[in-house]
């Protein structure tokens, strides 16, 4: 049988939280695996802080509470940034559902939010106060513990793109999603990082691509080292929506899409 | 809005013109319950105390049962029944067997051994469904994993795992034969007089239904010592029929309430859920739900199944298809459900809806260790038809004609006769080509915009031709050594030409009152002005005809007919003709008299 | 297992329940409250049939754990009509054929519903990203954005 329990704060939740607990976000991805009879946990913590909602815009990062809907980052114009990636999240019903918190511990083929916060080099705060990089809790989600907020540096106009791949439309679940951060330094790419959601077991992140970017330009001739080795080092899951294979082959024909386009689809 | 146009102008002086309903808007009668939620489908019935059942299902493909354990499950609090397969009263069961078609062959809950991944082995009735889950999960069930197939074609060679006991052969049986045979005239002496041969493959995957509804019924005591039973199936006197037989009850003590249906597409024929939901109620004596979650739906819900097919054409420079011949492979999974049906539906649509002179096929329903397949909208038709079209286009390359010209080429006319030894009638396929080709831009000659479905039969066209029969694929043999599937190159006989096959007839009803009265069953009769080919007597309705044939043997043919059994339609019989009346009388009008439950005609 | 007392609004009405730990709105909806309107589909947020508007959000039933909608108002599709008189949406779906099973129609009216509420004007694509969480199995998509489109439009023929 399943408990749940009240917790005022993400520290109270957090103190909570052993091995057989799970916290409530949104419930998209938690009450799923608790109708379907998941027999890892058997006790629900949900956390009532209204802290957790808040977005804030004031200092020099952009912070969003764990329990932000996808519904609220598309209400912000502050954040239209990443209204390509909310909007893309499941259908209305499921954004406004959904958390930012939820979607950093989202299985494979769920993640896209993850991946775009990935590219935009997100700071993790735990609720015990301490902070690292999203990339850092990524290789190693299992470990425990409650995310209270992420933050990000808002990206200079033109500077971020990203690029959801989906067999069906306007709802889909990821084949793959590409985010990238794109600097420029002169006229050429400067430091760049580039995600890839719904190609390995989290988000991660395309080194290779990312090296080969840095100092191009952003053109055919520019980009091609970049999309000779745009799976390096990749191994995508095989799934019900794509094969290995599949997700392999065409990575670098999106890849480019977004180099090139700006990648909207 | 979507509009539909009506080329009121083809076959004007064939109908009249009559339509109150058709191309009108209208508002359909149950739509005030869907539009205010109030439609009440099988699980909008509250019941106090209702328990819910779940399955423990194979996670093998294929694996004999050595032990269940059910201690565990049984000591957990709020589970109140842990069901076995000796708790089903008659554990084995065919759902065509309410026709007298094939063989009993699958249990509501494997006792041996599993023959899919998901099939159901035992069940628990608990006071909720998350105690449900957690009690099948504490049910340990000791496998012995076995060798399995999932490919048609593996599954024939002597040496492949056989998959269910009933058909050790991995085929289902059409008559002494492990395929359905279709010929007609001699396509290896077509093949001879081809010019072109074209030949190919194609295959489908099966197709999960996936109503929104998924699968489920409640069944709890009523009065009187009944059982009632809320329930999504789609069929609902098949699904009371199999119900009664598996309960070993007279259906009588089982009370179905169904018609609202969220969704079937033919995937709530198979009516395992009422079966269990039953069983649960009579072991319990409490209301028990038994609903496929989602995941069930996709994984035991049986699809329309898979189908192989190799297509060869013999063509003449001129673009007429001289010979055609199928070898076909449905993927029946593990056991039979409405396969069986398809294949014979299919056969009867061969070689689809060209005039060919001699046609042969051999389709062959195969068990696999896959999920069991059964109904979906057209099953039998809709896979050999997408493998015939692309082949048709094939042909039309191959001896370099415009697609859309070969198919009017040798489109079947008004009076041909089919491969199946049926009169073409109301055909309508070369306007179809033509009006099609118009809207699309698409132009065509002058010469084959003026065919017409109504002129171009021959009596060459309408005769039975002199057919080459063969014995190859008797039951058994090709579990002695490989012998090929297609049809056989040799024959070692002939058919007259002109002769129909031998008619198969039904099994006897079970019940005397089930035997349907030819004289009650009526078919139309309504003769065309201008299309004298629909002789009354020549050809009744199908399914009536099977069931006036004069002679109903006392003891089960061992070749029963469900379908209108293709290579061997019913004769014609007296009775038929004799209730061809003065008046046509139409499907949904009674003759004055009989019963109002029995319609005029029955169609599928 | 000890319950937990809930307090909501549906469809105007107030409701306190004392609901199971773990459960969800949707069992919680059909099973204790007896508003039947919402449908099982899926379980997994996949096919839309369970959605309701909590505070005028869309919401998935079946994912919603029964003690967040604590203070909620909710609404369903059996509070849509004003006694006997119909919502323009479920006119529009009655005029245009927007159902055959019926069984995604509850879902599909809220999904509706919110994106009326909002945005009384919408265009075709927007009905169609509002119904975008919402599976339909036998009518099609067409007719029912075009339902939604007459709904709004207040093109309606009231007849009947």
């Amino acid at each position: 049988m399943i408990s749940v329990l009240a917790c005022q704060t993400a520290a109270e939740a957090d103190a909570q939280l052993t091995e057989r607990s799970r916290i409530l976000g949104g419930g998209t991805l938690l009450m799923r695996d608790v109708n379907y009879g998941d027999q890892s946990f058997d006790r629900i913590l949900r956390v009532t802080d209204p802290a957790l909602r808040q977005i804030d815009l004031q200092g020099s990062r952009i912070s969003i509470g764990a329990g932000v809907r996808m519904a609220q980052i598309l209400a912000l114009s502050e954040l239209d940034f990443l209204h390509p990636v909310a909007s893309k999240i499941g259908g209305p019903a499921i954004r406004a559902m959904a958390t930012v918190g939820g979607n950093l511990f989202a299985e494979h083929p769920y993640g896209d939010f993850a991946t775009a916060l990935l590219a935009l080099d997100a700071q993790v705060t735990w609720a015990d106060g301490r902070s690292e990089a999203l990339e850092a809790l990524l290789t190693q989600r299992r470990r425990g513990g409650m995310v209270a907020a992420v933050s990000i540096t808002k990206p200079a106009p033109g500077e971020f793109r990203y690029l959801k791949v989906t067999r069906t439309k306007p709802k889909g679940v990821s084949v793959m999603c590409i985010a990238a951060l794109l600097r420029r330094e002169g006229g050429r790419l400067g430091d760049v990082r580039v995600a890839y959601g719904a190609m390995g077991p989290t988000p991660l992140r395309a080194k290779a691509v990312e090296a080969a970017l840095k100092g191009a330009t952003l053109d055919a001739s520019g980009i091609a080292p970049a999309l000779a080795r745009a799976s390096d080092g990749i191994t995508p899951p095989e799934d019900a929506l794509a094969s290995s294979w599949y997700r392999k082959e065409v990575l670098p024909v999106h890849l480019s899409r977004l180099l090139l386009s700006g990648g909207t689809y | 809005m979507s509009s539909v146009e009506f080329r009121k102008d083809l076959f004007a002086d064939e109908r009249d013109d009559t339509l109150k309903e058709i191309g009108k808007p209208t508002i359909r009668q149950d739509i005030l319950g869907h539009v205010t939620g109030r439609t009440p489908f099988y699980d909008d019935h509250a019941f106090e105390g209702l328990l819910h059942m779940r399955c423990v299902r194979s996670p093998h493909h294929h694996a004999n049962i050595r032990r269940v354990d059910a201690s565990a499950a049984e000591r957990m609090e709020g589970v109140v029944r842990v069901v076995m397969p000796s708790d089903v009263p008659v554990n084995l069961n065919t759902l065509l067997h309410l026709i007298g078609f094939g063989k009993d062959d699958e249990p509501l809950l494997a006792d041996k051994k599993a023959t899919y991944i998901g099939e159901p082995v035992c069940a628990v009735i608990a006071t909720s469904e998350r105690i449900a889950r957690e009690a099948c999960d504490a049910l340990k069930v000791d496998w012995e994993v076995l060798p399995h197939v999932l490919d048609v074609e593996e599954a024939l060679k002597p040496d492949a795992p056989s998959v269910n006991p009933a058909y050790p052969n991995n085929t289902f049986d059409y008559g002494r034969f492990d395929h359905q045979k279709l010929r007609f005239g001699d396509v290896q002496e077509g093949f001879v007089q081809s010019d072109v041969i074209v030949e190919h493959m194609y295959q489908m995957s099966p197709i999960e239904q996936a109503p929104m509804e998924t699968c489920g019924a409640i069944a709890a005591p009523e009065t009187n010592d009944r059982i009632v039973c809320y329930t999504a199936t789609q069929a609902m006197f098949f699904s009371l029929g199999n119900t009664a037989k598996v309960m070993n009850m007279p259906s009588s003590r089982l009370h179905f309430v169904g018609g609202t249906v969220g969704g079937g597409f033919g995937g709530k024929v198979d009516s395992i859920v009422d079966m269990m939901a039953v069983l649960g109620a009579k072991l319990t004596g409490r209301a028990v739900k038994f609903q496929w979650d989602r995941a069930e739906e996709m994984q035991v819900g049986a699809p329309r199944g898979a189908e192989r097919w190799y297509i060869k054409d013999g063509l003449s420079k001129d673009g007429r298809i001289l010979a055609r011949q199928f070898t076909g492979f449905f993927d029946g999974g593990a056991y039979t459900r409405l396969s069986s049906y398809a294949v014979q539906k299919c056969v009867g649509h061969l070689p689809g809806p060209y005039t060919i002179p001699n046609v042969a096929a051999n389709v062959y329903l195969v068990y696999t260790n896959r999920t069991p397949a059964t109904a979906m909208r057209g099953f039998g038709v809709t896979g050999v038809d997408f493998a015939l079209e692309c082949h048709m286009d094939k042909d039309a390359e191959a001896v370099g004609m415009d697609p859309i010209e070969f198919r009017i080429l040798n489109a079947y006319r008004d009076g041909d006769m089919k491969a199946h030894r049926r009169e073409a009638k109301n055909t309508a396929l070369v306007e179809c080509c033509q009006v099609a080709a118009q809207k699309a831009g698409w132009s065509l000659s002058p010469a084959m915009m003026g065919e017409s479905s109504k002129l171009g039969s021959t009596p060459e066209r309408a005769a039975i031709p002199e057919t080459a029969i063969d014995q190859e694929g008797l039951i058994g043999a090709r579990r002695q050594g490989e012998i090929p599937t297609a049809p056989a190159v040799r024959s070692t006989g002939t058919r007259p030409a002109g002769q129909r096959t031998d008619a198969r007839v039904a099994v006897a009803p079970q019940v005397a009152d089930m035997q349907i009265d030819p004289d009650r069953v009526g078919h139309q009769t309504k003769v065309a002005p201008t299309a004298p080919m629909s002789a009354p007597s020549t050809t009744p309705a199908p399914m009536a005809a099977v069931a006036s044939a004069p002679s109903i043997p006392a003891t089960p043919s061992p070749q029963p007919a469900f379908a209108p059994a293709t290579s061997s339609p019913p004769p014609v019989t007296p009775a038929a003709t004799e209730s061809a009346r003065e008046t046509p009388f139409q499907r949904g009008v009674n003759r004055p008299g009989l019963s109002p439950f029995l319609s005029g005609r029955r169609r599928r | 297992m000890a319950k937990t007392p809930v307090t909501f609004t549906l469809n105007g009405a107030s409701k306190s329940v004392f609901v199971e730990q773990g459960g969800n709105l949707l069992d919680e909806l059909r099973r204790n409250v007896g508003d039947l309107s919402p449908k099982y589909g899926c379980g997994q947020g996949t096919c839309g049939a369970c959605t309701v508007i909590v505070d005028g959000q869309p919401q998935l039933s079946c994912l919603t754990l029964s003690e967040t909608i604590d203070g909620c108002d909710v609404q369903t599709t059996s509070g849509l009509a004003n006694g006997p008189d119909l919502h323009p949406l479920q006119q529009a779906f009655m005029e245009g054929f927007a159902a055959q099973c019926g069984y995604c129609t509850a879902g599909m009216l809220m999904a509706a519903k919110v994106l009326l509420d909002r945005n009384p004007s919408p265009s075709r694509e927007e009905v169609a990203e509002a119904i975008s969480g919402n599976l339909c199995r036998c009518t099609g998509y067409e007719p029912i954005i075009d339902a939604i489109l007459s709904a709004a439009s207040g093109n309606l023929r009231r007849s009947s």
